[in-house]
């Protein structure tokens, strides 16, 4: 059966273009960028040509970009970073991903309620920085990777710079890339984190910005590369791909946009329409990203749903797994106020560059048929 | 394979252990479509059982090898209220409850059945150590394992005609040793793993005692003998079973004393000689059956690997044949007529 990919907010296709970059690196280039000799060079020029893709990405100066194996510890080096550097404290939304929240929890770090939409809570954040002393690190993602709703970095930035000065503000914009302009919407942010596979890179390459006199400590030690904050011997063909993929999302973003928000549209309308007792997640009126249809349907477990998706050739998600592979219950949803209930029967469809008019016809095609069939066996059942 | 032959799309409840692993691919052999299902049941801390990561990896790679689809189906909420709540209750009223058996009855054989039935699933396959026998008139009935020693029936026996109807047991018919062969036939990694054993959410480092400390409030008890003096003590009154000799401050030398009652709102553990721990008759409640209820001369099991003695069922109560050590309330009663599996029952206090 034609499949629908509909899961590109856990990972992209690569686009030709980033394999086609990447591929002598893996092979005919052998050089180690800390090298000395003209073989090393190429490849020092390779990943510096790649920095400066990346740095126009974000706006940001070529010496600010960390290059890491990926968002995660991109992610993991700002809040243990910035806390290492300053003995100070980090802050967080209740939405971000776990590769935010887990070391904000180790390091005793503070966690701020969302609005309904799941956009951190201004008011309460000021609360926050004005009760407790020595908050250092306020991170707050630009995109978040369930729902796709965007917070505002100048009206957070806005409230660090009232509450406390010397908070950096760091941004997890992993899933903001592929559609939004991070050199607008993360302009406030000393900290932005980011990974290729999500905008048509490759996996196990991502980057850290952190522009000038932001205080950060390295993670990784040893031989000092990436300007003493990230050592170990940078990953070349991947960098390479992620600075190609950069490249190619500047050139064509604001066409993907359009073109992907039509196709998301049609895609959500058609499954609230489809099945009865369904809507939309994330309230109307919340700034979102183009690329996500969230939606609940009452009465059916989403671990069933995607067991029959699956088997009608539509790879999707709900919610987050956890190591295992099984489904967890949403933390995302719960600091919006989702009940459980409802939380239990969520669908996360997610499209990228390459998503078509037959994939959101694949999809409605088959997910009101699969909805149907989880409600009818329930009615069956309860009816005996 | 037991039971009549039905081929079809098959859910095998795969636990990353050696038994599971060949029972898929006996089925796949068999003719089956089939799809690998492991449950992620008990989300906290575990050093055994069905939930660990690496459990579910295993499964995962011996369905990889076998080419079958691999699922992962989180009931731990399921778990959490229809198992973990109600051991932690009985345990609260004194019971000495079996966990695997409710999660088998409510879990197992009951959300995962329902959840494979709604995906278009008619056969559940486990590989447990049992058979499922079609009998003349067409009824199904647990039976025994070919391996006796491995011999699992006891913790199957309250599934009904519905369920065994859905119910496929491949390595029914296999020991364990043939088993472990096939798997290591087939190179299958979990060949050698070794079974898996205790409870899956009470780990071997902290125990029952620390579980339970941890979702209950566990009441310090007297100990008394048949006549109300006061001979010894215990921390926790919830922790005691009935037919235990140790851990209540006993005085030595004399006869050896058992636990032949627990009173949890007394706070109170009265104790006897092995005389008083006998007993003819055992109450009991919550039955369930095969293929309606059933009175008259059975056999009865009172645990997992015990002995099968004979007795008299009528009216709620085990007649024995002949005198007996008390079954804790709480455990599980299980009737045979011969190696099949009439039903079964929970022991209640007398």
């Amino acid at each position: 059966m034609e499949g629908a990919y509909l899961d590109h907010a856990a990972s992209t296709p690569a686009r030709p273009e980033v394999v086609e970059a990447m591929l002598p690196w893996l092979a005919d280039h052998p050089g180690n960028p800390s090298g000395s000799h003209a073989v090393a060079r190429a490849a020092r020029r390779a990943i510096d040509d790649a920095r400066d893709l990346v740095a126009a990405l974000v706006g940001a100066g070529p010496g600010d970009v960390v290059f890491t194996s990926g968002g995660t510890e991109a992610d993991n080096l700002a809040v243990d970073g910035v806390v290492r550097a300053t003995g100070g404290l980090p802050a967080c939304s209740a939405v971000e991903h776990p590769a935010v929240l887990a070391p904000v929890a180790d390091a005793g770090g503070i966690v701020v309620p969302t609005d309904a939409g799941g956009r951190i809570d201004l008011g309460a954040l000021a609360e926050v920085l004005s009760a407790v002393d020595g908050i250092r690190l306020v991170s707050v993602m630009a995109a978040n990777n369930e729902t796709g709703v965007c917070n505002d970095l100048d009206a957070v930035a806005a409230v660090l710079a009232e509450g406390a000065h010397e908070a950096v503000l760091h941004t997890d914009a992993v899933q903001a890339v592929a559609w939004i302009d991070l050199t607008v919407a993360c302009r406030a942010a000393g900290l932005v984190s980011l990974t290729g596979h999500k905008f048509g890179g490759p996996k196990g390459a991502g980057a850290l910005v952190v522009r000038s006199g932001v205080p950060l400590a390295p993670v990784l030690r040893g031989g000092g590369q990436e300007r003493e904050r990230r050592s170990g011997t940078q990953n070349v063909p991947a960098i390479v791909g992620l600075g190609e993929a950069a490249r190619l999302v500047v050139a064509d973003r604001d066409a993907t946009v359009t073109r992907v928000g039509a196709l998301r549209d049609r895609l959500e309308a058609g499954l609230l329409a489809g099945v009865p007792d369904s809507r939309r997640t994330v309230p109307y009126g919340t700034q979102r990203t183009p690329a996500i249809a969230h939606v609940c349907f009452d009465g059916i477990e989403s671990e069933a749903l995607l067991f029959l998706l699956e088997r009608d050739g539509v790879s999707a998600s709900a919610g987050a797994s956890c190591a295992s592979g099984a489904q967890e219950p949403s933390h995302v949803l719960a600091a919006m106020g989702v009940d459980r209930a409802s939380a239990v029967g969520s669908l996360r469809l997610s499209l990228g560059h390459g998503s078509c008019d037959g994939d959101v016809d694949h999809a409605l095609a088959v997910i009101p048929a699969a909805v149907a069939r989880l409600r009818e066996h329930d009615r069956a059942v309860g009816s005996r | 394979m037991t039971g009549q032959p039905v081929y079809g799309p098959v859910m095998v409840a795969m636990s990353g252990g050696v038994d599971s692993s060949v029972a898929a691919a006996l089925l796949l052999e068999a003719g089956h479509e089939v799809v690998g299902v492991t449950l992620r049941l008990w989300g906290g801390e575990s050093d055994s059982g069905c939930c660990a990561v690496s459990d579910v990896d295993d499964a995962r790679r011996v369905a990889d090898a076998l080419g079958i689809d691999h699922h992962v189906f989180n009931l731990g909420d399921h778990f959490d209220s229809l198992v973990v709540g109600p051991y932690v209750a009985d345990h609260a009223a004194g019971r000495t409850p079996n966990p695997c058996i409710e999660c088998n009855r409510h879990v197992k054989f009951g959300r995962l059945l329902d959840r494979a039935r709604a995906l278009g699933f008619g056969l559940l396959a486990t590989g447990h150590h049992a058979r499922v026998v079609v009998r003349p008139d067409g009824t199904r009935r647990i039976a025994r394992a070919a391996d006796a020693a491995k011999d699992q029936s006891y913790v199957l026996h309250m599934l009904d005609q519905d369920q065994l109807a859905s119910l496929l047991l491949p390595i029914g018919d296999l020991t364990k040793d043939e088993v472990r062969q096939r798997a290591a036939d087939l190179g299958l990694r979990t060949a050698d793993k070794p079974d898996s054993q205790d409870v899956c959410f009470i780990t071997r480092e902290h125990g029952r005692e620390d579980f339970l400390r941890r979702s209950l409030t566990l009441t310090p008890g007297r100990v008394v003998d048949g006549s109300g003096a006061e001979v010894g003590s215990v921390a926790a009154v919830e922790l005691v079973t009935v037919g235990q000799r140790r851990g209540m401050a006993l005085a030595g030398g004399a006869a050896p004393r058992f636990a032949v009652d627990v009173d949890v709102a007394g706070a109170t553990v009265t104790v006897g000689s092995i005389d008083d721990l006998m007993v003819d008759a055992t109450p009991l409640e919550a039955f369930s059956w095969a293929d309606g209820p059933v009175v008259g001369r059975v056999l009865v099991q009172t645990s997992a690997h015990g002995s099968c003695d004979p007795a008299v069922l009528d009216d709620g109560v085990v007649l024995w044949a002949e005198p007996r050590p008390r079954v804790a309330p709480g455990q599980s009663v299980v009737f045979y007529d011969g190696d099949q599996v009439l039903g079964g029952s929970i022991a209640r206090r007398a």
